[in-house]
């Protein structure tokens, strides 16, 4: 546990001259000055690799899904030789009580140094009942592990925001970890999933410069939540042109123009999906004809239908949105107005001329 | 004539240049917003063609922009007059002092039975009578702040961190109301909000200018208010 990431290369063959290329990339895929990638392997020549441990809790395991996805660096990378991944049920080899003695042994041993990384949330209702880790509520482990962690990631909108579990009603009073761990800081990496690059990434990051990355007001890391996916989408030309696709199977579909009519909610979510894109950079929703969900948005699952650009308000049992509940009660005041001028009109038929001055006192 | 023991003489110059000035900038950006917003928010039928030729959203939303400028602007320049104006160019931002008043209220209820036609007459005020006042504030102040400061907020995540507009608006609001699709839903209901206003203020502008005996859409023209003949 003491060696070195720059040790693990060189034991696995690789060159000195591909390990300085793979600083580069790392260097460009962070959006960093090209003078930091000597910095980088230096850190990755020197540092002792830090210890993470990945706990799940209430969750669909889509982000390890993605996570071991990611392209540059390769997850086998990131996580055989980049970090030293102690603790993951999924991906672990052993499972059991044999993997979590190692990572009991992890947090004794790495007492406030080691990463923990919470995939999924908690859920508080019934003293956590809802999500039992090895016998107790998941809550208490999530507790218990956070304590001496140096840093959290939240990896996730789950984790992040709360994502379909928190979604209303809510049963199981599921909550994003912040609202449990108060004292430690938090990385939010929001999305369902999060792009694989995105989340290795952020780990390389983290381990690298031995700190988190700079936070948004929200606690995102600014580098890829700073803009949202319609700011680099590649159809905003049609945007900007008035060009939109009106129905799935138009022509306009066709011609790949702009998905803001038939709800994409690119104009609303912060994400890296329009210039990181997803599998190797081969795609992304809009790129394959459908709108943007919103995914990596707070509450996503509780603003209405994925295909509607505004939120619905359900009022009097019907739902509608902002325009439509204005413009009836538009249509409202200009009755009332109607019915005012009438009577108005009708009084002042029926007085004498004359009669309407104010009186004096 | 006298009204809580003031005695009303007139013509009387009630809305200064300044006033007045905000006040026809301030409904011509007004409806320019109104209807540039209206259809950022529900698209016109596509254009035909390539997207080269055809830049029909960036000039709306070119417009909505300037134009949101243009009322953020005025809406500041009145602001600074209330400060150095007449008493009337203060009435629209001091109801939340006027409402500890008990003469206000008295003054409110019987503006109020006028327009319920419980009142056959009707109090002569030199400017705003106490509903108005209150409609003024109430909607068209608090209504035009709201949709400053939501407009900058949404216009802020376009220019982008680091930007004043972010870090003066977006930063905060968005956050404050959850995420950037409640903003845009909230400012989508904030128009209506003020086309309400609209509404009922045109209404009762024309309605006053026929039936109180005083003059009221030429004095924001001229700013004098006088007794019609």
């Amino acid at each position: 546990m003491t060696e070195t990431f720059y040790d693990v290369l060189r034991r696995q063959g690789i060159s000195r001259r591909s390990f300085l290329k793979f600083c580069s990339l790392t260097t460009a895929s962070l959006g960093l000055s090209p003078t930091v990638a000597p910095q980088i392997a230096h850190a990755l020549e020197n540092k002792p690799r830090t210890p993470v441990i990945w706990i799940e809790g209430l969750e669909c395991t889509c982000c390890s899904e993605s996570f071991i996805r990611s392209a540059h660096p390769l997850a086998k990378d990131a996580v055989l030789s980049l970090l030293s991944l102690d603790y993951h049920m999924t991906l672990s080899a052993a499972a059991g009580e044999q993997l979590r003695a190692n990572a009991h042994e992890t947090i004794e041993k790495h007492k406030g140094n080691y990463i923990l990384a919470v995939e999924g949330n908690p859920p508080l209702n019934e003293d956590g009942m809802y999500c039992i880790y090895y016998g107790k509520p998941f809550v208490e482990t999530l507790k218990k592990y956070a304590k001496d962690a140096k840093a959290v990631i939240a990896w996730g909108s789950c984790a992040s925001w709360g994502c379909v579990q928190a979604a209303k009603p809510n049963p199981t009073n599921a909550v994003p970890i912040d609202k449990v761990i108060t004292d430690k800081p938090i990385i939010k990496v929001p999305g369902c999933p999060p792009i694989a690059e995105v989340m290795t990434a952020i780990v390389t990051y983290v381990l690298t410069f031995d700190r988190i990355p700079e936070l948004d007001r929200q606690g995102r890391p600014k580098m890829f939540y700073s803009q949202r996916i319609h700011d680099k989408c590649y159809r905003r030309p049609h945007f900007d042109a008035g060009q939109f696709v009106e129905k799935w199977d138009d022509e306009a579909a066709r011609m790949g123009y702009c998905l803001y009519k038939v709800g994409c909610k690119g104009p609303t979510t912060y994400n890296a999906c329009s210039t990181t894109r997803w599998n190797e950079g081969v795609s992304f929703p809009i790129q394959s004809g459908h709108g943007c969900i919103g995914c990596s948005e707070d509450g996503f699952w509780d603003k209405g239908s994925f295909y509607d650009r505004l939120t619905n308000i359900p009022a009097f049992g019907i739902e509608a949105n902002a325009d439509k509940v204005g413009a009836v009660a538009a249509g409202v005041v200009g009755a009332a107005v109607v019915a005012h001028a009438a009577v108005t009109a009708i009084r002042k038929a029926s007085e004498k001329p004359g009669s309407t001055k104010p009186e004096g006192k | 004539m006298s009204i809580d023991g003031r005695d009303l003489k007139f013509p009387k110059y009630v809305w200064e240049a300044p006033v007045r000035i905000w006040h026809w900038v301030m409904a011509l950006a007004m409806v320019v917003l109104c209807v540039t917003g209206y259809f950022i928010g529900t698209p016109l039928p596509s254009a035909p063609g390539e997207a080269i030729d055809n830049y029909l959203m960036g000039y709306m939303r070119f417009a909505h922009f300037a134009a949101g400028y243009v009322f953020a602007v005025v809406l500041l320049m009145r602001a600074y007059w209330a400060i150095v104006g007449n008493p009337f160019s203060r009435e629209m931002f001091l109801v939340p002092v006027f409402v500890f008043r008990p003469s206000w209220w008295r003054s409110f209820f019987r503006v109020l039975g006028h327009y319920l036609f419980i009142r056959r007459d009707n109090d002569w005020h030199y400017g705003h009578n106490q509903l108005a006042m209150a409609a003024m504030f109430g909607m068209y102040l608090l209504g035009s702040l709201f949709m400053v400061v939501t407009g900058f907020a949404l216009y802020g995540e376009g220019t982008g961190m680091g930007t004043w507009q972010y870090s003066w608006f977006s930063s905060w609001v968005i956050p404050l109301f959850g995420q950037s699709q409640d903003v845009h839903t909230w400012h989508h209901f904030g128009m209506w909000y003020l086309i309400w206003f609209t509404m009922v203020h045109l209404y009762f502008v024309i309605r006053e200018d026929i039936t109180s005996g005083l003059t009221v859409v030429s004095s924001m023209i001229s700013g004098w208010r006088d007794i019609k003949n």
